[in-house]
């Protein structure tokens, strides 16, 4: 009965939350009022964990409240439970562009759906530069601009960027590389 | 059968190194399935990223099963996102057993502020590639703009920025068309 629960229970914030990601957090603290299989602090942990580990925070958070709950079945039927509506609506959405795909209408939506799109992509990569590359609580303290710059960081970035040019490595190397420089030079100061 | 198996294989794989969000990813599918594969191209990625944005769902997810289903049908497109989640959800329940304060340990926290970085690099790649093939004229352009400081600057949900920007890209064709 539980499992069933779990599964109907992620399976509505799956269901509601659109544009995935933070957009889970206020169905995932209504959840947590609700049901009680999670408090908001461990949402809170969560946040951090999601953000040191591979994987989306909805998917952790229905796998910690699905495994805390009811144990392996639990977490497992609590994240395709979160899963389920995303696999059917674009389903749906993927075989009917399949038969409209010529029509003019949907080809010059698309013309304005790509740079909105990159635009969004682009925007993405502004937050995690914001938590990454420049340190603008200090800045804010100072008034400093050298402040706001993380140098080691900035580094790291430039090394990265020729290498992602030059060679032909795959990403996962770059991103070892760039766990293994974050540990060796300390980049979160602890 | 075996190109169910191999489907599943590379998205556990994808979904084992998405650090930070749908977006990450996307350099990430780029490099395995755009041009070691060629299983998609550049521009239905931007087109899946689109319309994942505004359905319900992790984007992750939507982008995972819109590529699963272009190359296996609905089985495809099941197996891709299953894929896609069964590193994670071993990962938390690892953390769950072993790890209550994973998040805490000098260790991971260092090790992620250096992955921050390399995710920034990694959406700049994917940006300039992507640039060549969709800003391809003045309106596009516009649009890129107006989208990009409206979603930096403003609280306005992006699926009502999707939608208005398919909105306008109708628009724009037939007053092109109009004038030519």
């Amino acid at each position: 009965m539980i499992l069933l629960q779990l599964f109907i229970e992620f399976f509505k914030v799956g269901l509601f939350s659109i544009g995935g990601g933070l957009a889970t957090l206020p169905f995932l603290y209504h959840l947590s009022d609700t049901m009680q299989w999670f408090t908001h602090a461990d949402i809170v942990n969560m946040i951090a964990i999601a953000e040191s580990t591979p994987g989306a925070i909805g998917i952790n958070m229905s796998t910690y409240a699905g495994f805390t709950t009811a144990g392996l079945p639990g977490a497992v039927l609590a994240s395709i439970g979160l899963a389920a509506p995303s696999v059917i609506i674009i389903l749906v959405i993927a075989n009917l562009l399949k038969k409209f795909k010529d029509n003019a209408y949907v080809q010059s939506a698309f013309l304005g759906l790509r740079p909105a799109s990159l635009a969004m992509i682009a925007a993405a990569g502004i937050s995690v530069v914001k938590v990454s590359l420049v340190n603008i609580p200090i800045f804010e303290q100072t008034g400093q601009l050298l402040d706001l710059f993380v140098l080691p960081s900035i580094l790291l970035a430039i090394v990265l960027y020729i290498l992602s040019k030059k060679t032909k490595w795959n990403p996962i190397i770059l991103i070892a590389l760039s766990a293994v420089a974050g540990i060796v030079f300390q980049f979160a100061g602890a | 059968m075996k190109e169910f198996w191999q489907l599943y294989l590379i998205f556990a794989r994808i979904g084992s190194i998405t650090f930070g969000g749908g977006y990450a990813m996307l350099p990430i599918l780029q490099r395995e399935l755009v041009e070691n594969r060629q299983w998609v191209t550049d521009e239905e990625l931007m087109d899946y990223f689109a319309i994942g944005q505004c359905t319900p769902g992790i984007i992750a997810l939507n982008v995972s099963t819109f590529i699963g289903n272009k190359r296996k049908g609905v089985l495809g497109g099941i197996i891709a996102t299953l894929g896609f989640i069964t590193i994670p959800i071993i990962l938390i329940i690892i953390i769950a057993l072993f790890l209550n304060n994973f998040s805490e340990y000098a260790i991971v926290k260092n090790a992620f502020a250096g992955i921050r970085v390399c995710v920034c690099v990694l959406i700049l790649n994917a940006v300039e590639r992507l640039w060549k093939k969709s800003i391809i004229s003045k309106t596009t352009f516009l649009l890129f703009g107006v989208i990009f400081l409206l979603t930096i600057f403003t609280e306005i949900p992006l699926y009502l920025l999707v939608i208005s920007s398919a909105v306008a890209g109708i628009v724009i064709n037939a007053l092109e068309r109009s004038h030519a």
